[in-house]
């Protein structure tokens, strides 16, 4: 879309001075379609998407692990490939959620905050990377591995991929082309404005290319992760740190018929969980 | 005081011929589905072996049970919470299939398809894991009845212990002293190590029968259960992505009839019972210091059904009149805690099992026999007894944490059973001496005769039924989609594998089984096999079977 079909269709847009960057050429419809209307599609999908594979597939709701086929790999890339993605995980959280002038304010540079963040991250990348594409090697080389392989999980895999490569090639390219917006303004505010209802179009216009695939590509993946074992991390079991060891569960406040009902456990003030017993109902009785 | 009822089991290990039909049956009953190929909820080990799977009591290696910290509290011997979750993107120590073996399949269409030719066809092994040609080369019983003990005997973990403390004096002739066969089923423990290792808090235990089962809704596959039981008997499905484990056939327990291996068993030496328990005590019980006071400590949580104080404390806690009664008759409590004949399997995992073992006696009598002597004389077994001290120490090691005296006492007590029945059957006036030496009276010989000799169906099984007025909460949820072909019927879905809704099993085919088992004409005869029963039925929808088929011509009849 050329800058001057953009300003016909927006008009309320100025149209900036420094229009020969074709980048920063005001917003379109086209941008305010990938930045402003696909965010709220995609959380649309993905919250209504998990919701209703919680309601409707729990049974198919697992990690689907393949190390009684084999582990020797697996042992190593899968912990290189999840600790990696959760290093990934808060430099994205850093990156996006905290705003600049905060840093800013306790004293990092932009030169020390960009050699932090470009370091840690190229390492945690291409660890990710590493263990991602070890573990498809496993996947492919283990016979038994590979045919317990659903089509839902080889596109699960290119998403998935494609998502990290993305990523790592705008890290990459972030450190030697020094042209290219600092993401801190404008990948950052378009994420932070999402949330308050009030997406910044313009601010996400104004990125790099490479930010903007990474970005296209990224809304992609959280699409169909829903979709795919994906899920699971959404069941991380965190309460397994709160949880009583031994669980102890009723028939008996079931309600009656076909109607499911959400399933739990009942605490039973045994002696080594006394912190449950004040919400315990058998011990009321007693 | 909290009372609860707990469902439990003894077995009489004397009598099993190690036939497997245990273990078949119940393969049918339950695992006989993609993905759980390599599981056997039920399997007969052959001891001195290695097991099922391969070497599973060697807890320096795989880590199952609990443990005692510095402090002198229950630890789980694979590590706390932090260690699971830290170990969760990789399960450090977990079985892989061939420590099981590589489940396999016959190619036999060779056998009708194949051209003629000069050769025989031959139905060629396949694995069910990769469908390639393969090499069996182990299975769930592959040392069944000591075969190659003699190249792989000494990998028995126990074996290995008892050789290490014996300073090899047992080499050779142990092999040939004795074997015996061990049925193993899940423990329905007290204190399950598997429960406490799920980070999802899937497993849970019933309070009404203390069945221990896996919710298939909840599990998430970290297969950390697979490690925290030390009898190795939670399964990964490796098709559905989840945990399964023996249920105790708690649809059938449910309407009173036994368990697939208890009814199918050949030697009839499964009793099926329930214990009231004291679940207040289980953790300190667990926690018993020394490892050789933890069968006392769990004998000490099984409360006495014919104590007013017990029973007060049980209708408090709202267990039914007829649970109470069964516990009064209850043929493991005789045999566990009032005989003391029954002993729980490696008490010294921490895990207080619920499935008890009445130890063999038949490697001593064997062995005398082939000797040339009388089996059946206390005087000669009593001294067989003291002497072989390589099969008592080994059954310690099995039963009691290695304590022989404990093993010795049932031991004699099974030899002056003997002893003392011979007279009586021979017309000879009992020799009431027998039965002091082994701290018994007769008429306590005479009760253990009948229990473990000629015990009827229902003096084996008492087994109260869950109770009417819980039927609702009892049947699993149904969905109207679980048709013949429709997304619930466990094929491919979605999401791959058995994705989608379970099959359900509902409460009311168990009833119509036990209707048919205890009714008086013949399984089929009547045409109301496969109807509905309308005292069961709820009132809702038009379950298939509500109605006769319709005829041929599309009328109603």
């Amino acid at each position: 879309m050329t800058a001057t079909a953009a300003s016909l269709l927006a008009p309320g847009t100025s149209l900036p001075l420094e229009a020969a960057v074709p980048a920063a050429a005001g917003t379109g419809v086209g941008d305010i379609l990938l930045w402003g209307v696909l965010p709220y599609v995609v959380l649309a999908i993905v919250i209504g998407g998990t919701v209703w594979r919680y309601r409707y597939d729990q049974f198919g709701w697992t990690t689907r692990s393949s190390q009684l086929y084999e582990s020797r790999i697996l042992r190593i890339a899968s912990p290189l490939f999840h600790f990696g993605i959760l290093a990934v995980l808060a430099g994205h959280v850093m990156g996006l959620i905290i705003p600049k002038t905060w840093t800013e304010a306790v004293g990092v540079t932009e030169g020390m905050y960009h050699f932090l963040a470009l370091s840690i991250g190229l390492v945690a990348g291409v660890g990710t990377l590493l263990g991602i594409v070890l573990l498809i090697w496993r996947r492919r080389t283990t016979g038994p591995v590979f045919m317990a392989t659903t089509k839902n999980d080889k596109f699960m895999y290119i998403m998935l991929v494609a998502a990290l490569l993305t990523g790592l090639g705008t890290t990459l390219i972030s450190v030697f082309d020094h042209s290219v917006p600092d993401y801190r303004q404008t990948v950052s505010p378009w994420f932070r404005s999402i949330w308050i209802l009030q997406p910044d179009v313009a601010a996400m216009t104004a990125a790099g290319i490479s930010f903007k695939v990474h970005a296209l590509w990224a809304m992609g993946l959280f699409a169909v992760w829903p979709f795919t074992r994906l899920v699971h991390a959404f069941t991380a079991p965190v309460h397994y740190l709160f949880r009583p060891y031994i669980v102890y569960r009723s028939r008996d406040h079931r309600s009656t018929g076909s109607v499911p009902v959400r399933r739990g456990w009942d605490p039973v003030g045994t002696q080594d969980r006394d912190r449950s017993t004040h919400r315990n109902r058998a011990g009321t009785r007693r | 005081m909290r009372v609860m009822a707990q469902v439990a089991m003894v077995m009489a290990l004397d009598k099993c011929i190690g036939c497997h039909t245990c273990s078949v049956t119940c393969k049918q009953a339950w695992t006989n589905r993609a993905g759980t190929e390599y599981v056997w909820f039920n399997n007969v080990e052959t001891r001195p072996g290695q097991g099922y799977p391969r070497r599973y009591e060697d807890q320096e290696k795989w880590k199952g049970g609990w443990e005692l910290n510095r402090r002198g509290n229950l630890k789980l011997r694979s590590g706390g919470r932090w260690a699971k979750l830290a170990g969760l993107f990789a399960s450090p120590v977990q079985p892989e299939l061939n420590d099981y073996y590589e489940p396999w399949t016959y190619d036999y269409e060779t056998l009708t398809n194949a051209p003629a030719g000069t050769d025989f066809p031959v139905a060629r092994p396949k694995s069910l894991i990769t469908g390639e040609d393969t090499k069996i080369e182990w299975s769930a019983n592959w040392d069944d009845n000591l075969g190659g003990v003699t190249e792989a005997g000494h990998l028995d973990p126990i074996v290995e212990k008892v050789r290490r403390e014996s300073e090899d004096r047992i080499t050779f002739e142990f092999e040939q002293t004795f074997a015996f066969y061990l049925p193993r089923i899940c423990e329905h423990c007290l204190n399950p190590s598997c429960m406490a290792s799920c980070p999802s808090g899937a497993i849970y235990k019933r309070t009404e029968d203390g069945i221990v089962l896996v919710d298939q809704d909840r599990c998430r596959g970290w297969r950390q259960c697979v490690t925290g039981c030390p009898y190795k008997k939670m399964y990964y499905n490796h098709k559905s992505g989840k945990a399964e484990k023996c249920t105790f056939c708690y649809p059938r327990i449910e309407v009173g009839i036994p368990t697939v291996c208890a009814e199918t068993c050949v030697g009839r030496l499964r009793y099926i019972g329930i214990f009231l328990y004291d679940a207040d005590r289980v953790t300190e019980a667990a926690a018993t210091p020394d490892e050789r006071d933890l069968y006392e400590a769990q004998l000490d949580l099984m409360l006495d059904p014919h104590d007013p104080e017990v029973v007060a404390a049980a209708r408090a806690e709202g267990i039914p009149e007829d649970w109470l009664d069964a516990a009064r008759r209850s043929p493991v409590y005789t045999l566990a805690k009032e005989l003391r004949v029954a002993l729980p399997l490696h008490p010294e995992y921490r895990t207080m099992p619920m499935v008890w073992y009445v130890p063999p006696l038949s490697p001593v009598v064997d062995l005398l026999k082939d000797q040339g002597h009388d089996g059946e004389d206390a005087g000669n077994l009593f001294g067989a007894i003291e002497s072989l001290r390589i099969p008592v120490e080994y059954l310690a090691e099995l039963f009691t944490a290695g304590d022989t005296q404990i093993v010795t006492d049932v031991l004699r007590k099974l030899a002056a059973m003997r002893s003392y029945m011979r007279d009586i059957a021979l017309g000879d006036p009992p020799d009431e001496s027998i039965a002091e030496g082994v701290g018994m009276t007769g008429s306590e010989i005479q009760k253990m005769y009948r229990l473990m000799a000629i015990a009827k169906y229902d003096e084996r099984y008492v087994i109260p039924s869950a109770h009417l007025e819980d039927a609702h909460n009892l049947e699993e949820i149904g969905c109207s989609l679980d048709v013949d072909g429709g997304p619930g019927m466990g094929q491919t879905g979605v999401f791959g594998e058995a994705s989608g809704r379970p099959t359900p099993v509902a409460v009311e085919n168990f009833n119509a089984l036990q209707a048919r088992q205890t009714g008086e004409s013949a399984t089929g005869e009547q045409q109301m096999a496969g109807r509905v029963n309308l005292l069961n039925w709820d009132g809702r929808g038009a379950p298939a079977g509500l109605f006769p088929p319709r005829s041929e011509d599309g009328d109603r009849p």
